[in-house]
């Protein structure tokens, strides 16, 4: 097909483009089901313990909204569980992420017209990335086989935990090829891709806590793979809706690149202002525009994200009077409230996370300001780079208050309004979400410091990133030592309001935090610009 | 005079490698100077340490009477920059980014700004991704010329316009230079030098090979001559300034040194001269000459 001529060059420049970031996913994302299995077959080796386990976490909705539904009390099956759909997420990201990087970046920046001009086909480019993101999903899908299988889990389930990554890549490929299609700029198809894995994720939590609208769940290729039942008498058939849908999504895609200019987008550009309004005359107002859009999408985003929750807090309730042994057992453990004071704690942690991705991304603004070498057309005007620095890294500091207090406020509404004391829950949630604020605050500073001091790894703030969030998550099920869970700065926040608020944590991160900043600023203010 | 730009012995490494190597670079203030050089000479990362971007790793600098890394932000009231590969925000039209740019530096002659968006041809209205190269060097030209300073630094600025452009650029900075602006113009397009410079600043591999006057330039060097003559010219072979002699049949083709032309005059006319071409070296000959054998220079 000469549509596809050049395809094999081209996945050979994005392997080699790509040589460190896929080989980093395909691994972090193999091992981490495997070693969670592992983990797992050392912790809970009598049946006895794996019931207790399962019992502690179907009783409770805040896992099954982040994690799905637990089907069988297996170690494959707790693996299935715990990993699943976390994963399915991060898989999801994962390509869309790869997906938009090697084709709508690549048409914004120009690349795509210098290759387009060697013998390269009107297609190449798409289907040289989806093979090379497919590729990565069957290694992940293979590391997870083998590794599943290697200990001594059942075939069946290791095949269907593998395949099932695999399929979520090539379904989210899918999604990522589609939204590079719609706008010219490769930020707003970022923004529009990772959006639709969010929306996915959302729909399928929505549909695993309440029971009319299970239905949910069979909307969202995420939810598919708690439904393929790995380990639990797998559903083979699943994987005809991964097919289906990926199948169909790519091509309509097709369909839009075939008619469409190289370079446009299917949503054509509008002209804009030919004046500068007065707001844009100083670089805090450059900076307010350029990070508004994401600031505002982010904010929505967790908005919605708290109102589940908030909807989901209510659930327990519910279970409970549906059961009135489990209500006894919750009466001594220190009643109800306990109970959904632990939920909300435990969903402004996962918020928090989400809030530290955003103030990192803020921050890193200033990377790509940098590598696009438009900082220079700012630095060369009468802007000290502190001022420059501090219009960015503001975003970084106060944009996750903002989304912290929205979600947590909308959250505790919620919660409030079906509960019947909106005036009651509303503060509670949003002083629990508050105090996550000082340990985002030190992903923000570790974040502008390497900016600062060591540019060319700034991005090892999402390492970092990453690191919290599988302490943060798989620590305690995983019976991490205790100065491991301690590296992370979520550790250290209380469980407000479950547990009493104890100042001298805040302290210390808000210390840490500051300390960063200052480091950041200093380095930035010292080095080079554009770096070497 | 004082001078707007004066650097001596500068030196900026990355790494292992040097990318300046002891560079000299004096600039009066009013002047037009140009900045000649291949890519990879060193003429950007020069700019960039006067802009206070990079710090000097060795040498003299001082701009506008200051220091570039410490009063960075008080010289840049002073001066406006066009980079060589201008990038803009993908979401800001282009009228947007010059008046963000000016308000930036302190402040726009509106008039002006006008004038050049006309004389330009440029659409102020399109969003930054959709303009092409040239259109996005038109934007920061215009943001430039356009702001209210005593010095213009500007990085191959007609690098992406089209020869009528140029034209418009061209009749710009002397507007510019009849106003007493100093403008540093770094090109590696000699016509444009030619055409816009008082002073030139020639550099290679980071040194500062040759710096004057064109005229004074041009005394260095040798005059082209190309004459149809009736005789054997081969006694043309045995003059001293003579160099790359080239003969076919009467066709003679060759270089003088300037002093060496009555003696070469000389020695022509004795060989019947038909017909007699001979012009100064252009820029680009003493470009060529700096670059392709500047290493055994005589």
């Amino acid at each position: 097909m000469k549509s596809l001529s050049g395809i094999g060059a081209l996945i050979r420049l994005f392997l080699r483009l790509d040589r460190v970031r896929l080989p980093v996913w395909a691994l972090v994302l193999g091992a981490v089901p495997v070693g969670t299995a592992s983990a797992f077959q050392g912790l809970y080796t009598t049946e006895a313990s794996r019931l207790e386990l399962a019992a502690t976490v179907t009783s409770n909705p805040a896992f099954t909204a982040l994690l799905g539904p637990l089907y069988d009390p297996s170690i494959g099956g707790l693996t299935a569980w715990r990993i699943g759909t976390l994963g399915s997420f991060i898989v999801g990201l994962m390509a869309v992420l790869t997906m938009i990087r090697h084709t709508r970046d690549d048409e914004e920046t120009g690349r795509r017209e210098l290759m387009g001009s060697t013998v390269v086909g009107r297609h190449a480019p798409l289907a040289a990335a989806l093979t090379i993101t497919v590729a990565t999903g069957v290694i992940i899908g293979v590391i997870i086989t083998v590794g599943l299988a290697g200990l001594g889990l059942p075939i069946e389930g290791s095949i269907a935990f593998g395949a099932g990554f695999t399929a979520v890549t090539i379904s989210f490929a899918a999604v990522g090829a589609f939204a590079a299609q719609l706008t010219q700029a490769g930020s707003t198809a970022r923004g529009m891709g990772v959006g639709i894995v969010g929306l996915f994720f959302v729909l399928r939590m929505a549909g695993d806590v309440s029971d009319g609208l299970g239905w949910l769940s069979w909307l969202s290729p995420i939810g598919w793979f708690s439904r393929l039942r790995p380990f639990a008498g797998e559903r083979w058939w699943v994987f005809a809706l991964w097919i289906g849908f990926s199948v169909a999504l790519t091509t309509i895609t097709l369909v839009v690149q075939s008619r469409r200019d190289v370079g446009e987008g299917a949503l054509p550009p509008r002209p804009g202002p030919a004046r500068a309004a007065a707001g844009l005359g100083t670089t805090s107002g450059l900076a307010w525009r350029l990070q508004r859009g994401s600031l505002v999408g982010w904010t929505a985003g967790l908005g919605v994200l708290g109102i589940i929750y908030g909807a989901a807090g209510d659930s327990i309730g519910e279970m409970l009077a549906d059961n009135p042994q489990l209500a006894e057992i919750f009466e001594q453990m220190g009643g109800t409230q306990t109970i959904t004071d632990t939920f909300f704690a435990a969903a402004v942690g996962i918020i928090a996370i989400v809030a530290s991705a955003y103030s990192i991304r803020s921050v890193l603004k200033l990377k790509t300001e940098e590598d696009s070498l438009r900082s220079e057309l700012v630095l060369a005007t009468a802007t000290p780079r502190p001022r420059y620095a501090w219009s960015h890294l503001l975003y970084g500091l106060a944009g996750p208050v903002v989304i912290l207090a929205v979600a947590g406020a909308l959250a505790g509404a919620t919660y409030g309004a079906i509960v019947g004391d909106v005036a009651g829950e509303t503060p509670r949630v949003l002083v629990s979400a508050m105090s996550q604020v000082p340990a985002v605050w030190v992903l923000t500073g570790a974040t502008i410091a390497l900016y600062g001091a060591f540019p060319r790894l700034a991005s090892l703030s999402w390492g970092v990133l990453a690191f919290c969030l599988i302490l943060g998550q798989l620590g305690q099920i995983l019976q991490f030592p205790q100065w491991s869970l301690n590296l992370s700065p979520f550790t250290h926040v209380p469980m407000i309001p479950a547990e009493e608020f104890v100042a001298a944590p805040f302290a210390i991160l808000l210390a840490l935090a500051a300390g960063l900043v200052i480091a950041g600023i200093a380095g930035f203010r010292a080095r080079d610009t554009p770096y070497s | 005079m004082s001078n707007a730009i004066s650097i001596s012995g500068l030196e900026k490494h990355f790494g292992h490698v040097a990318a300046l190597d002891g560079l000299d670079l004096e600039v009066a203030t009013g002047e037009v100077h140009g900045f000649l050089g291949p890519n990879g000479a060193g003429k950007t990362t020069t700019i960039r340490v006067l802009l206070g971007l990079l710090r000097s790793d060795g040498g003299e600098v001082s701009l506008l009477g200051g220091d570039p890394w410490k009063e960075a932000t008080e010289l840049h009231r002073r001066l406006a920059y066009v980079p060589g590969d201008v990038s803009l925000w993908p979401n800001l039209t282009g009228g947007e980014v010059i008046d963000l740019l000016g308000r930036l530096r302190g402040g726009l002659d509106e008039s002006r700004r006008a004038d050049l968006l006309e004389r330009f041809d440029l659409d102020p209205t399109k969003k930054g991704r959709t303009y092409s190269k040239g259109n996005r060097q038109k934007v920061a030209l215009v943001a430039a010329l356009s702001s209210n300073v005593e010095l213009l630094i500007l990085d191959e600025p007609t690098a992406g316009l089209d020869p009528l452009m140029e034209a418009q650029f061209r009749s710009a900075i002397e507007e510019d230079r009849e106003k007493g602006r100093t403008v540093l113009l770094a090109s590696h397009i000699l016509a444009e030098v030619e055409a816009l410079c008082d002073r030139v600043s020639i550099v290679r591999k980071g040194r500062t090979v040759e710096s004057g006057t064109l005229h004074q330039l041009r005394h260095l060097t040798r005059t082209t001559v190309i004459a149809e003559v009736n005789a054997d010219p081969s006694a043309l072979r045995s003059l001293t300034g003579v160099h790359g002699l080239k003969m076919q049949d009467h066709r003679v083709e060759l270089e003088v040194d300037g002093d060496r032309m009555a003696e070469l005059m000389t020695s022509l006319a004795p060989l019947g001269v038909r017909t007699l071409v001979s012009h100064p070296p252009t820029l680009e000959e003493l470009f060529m000459r700096h670059y392709q054998d500047g290493e055994n220079r005589e």
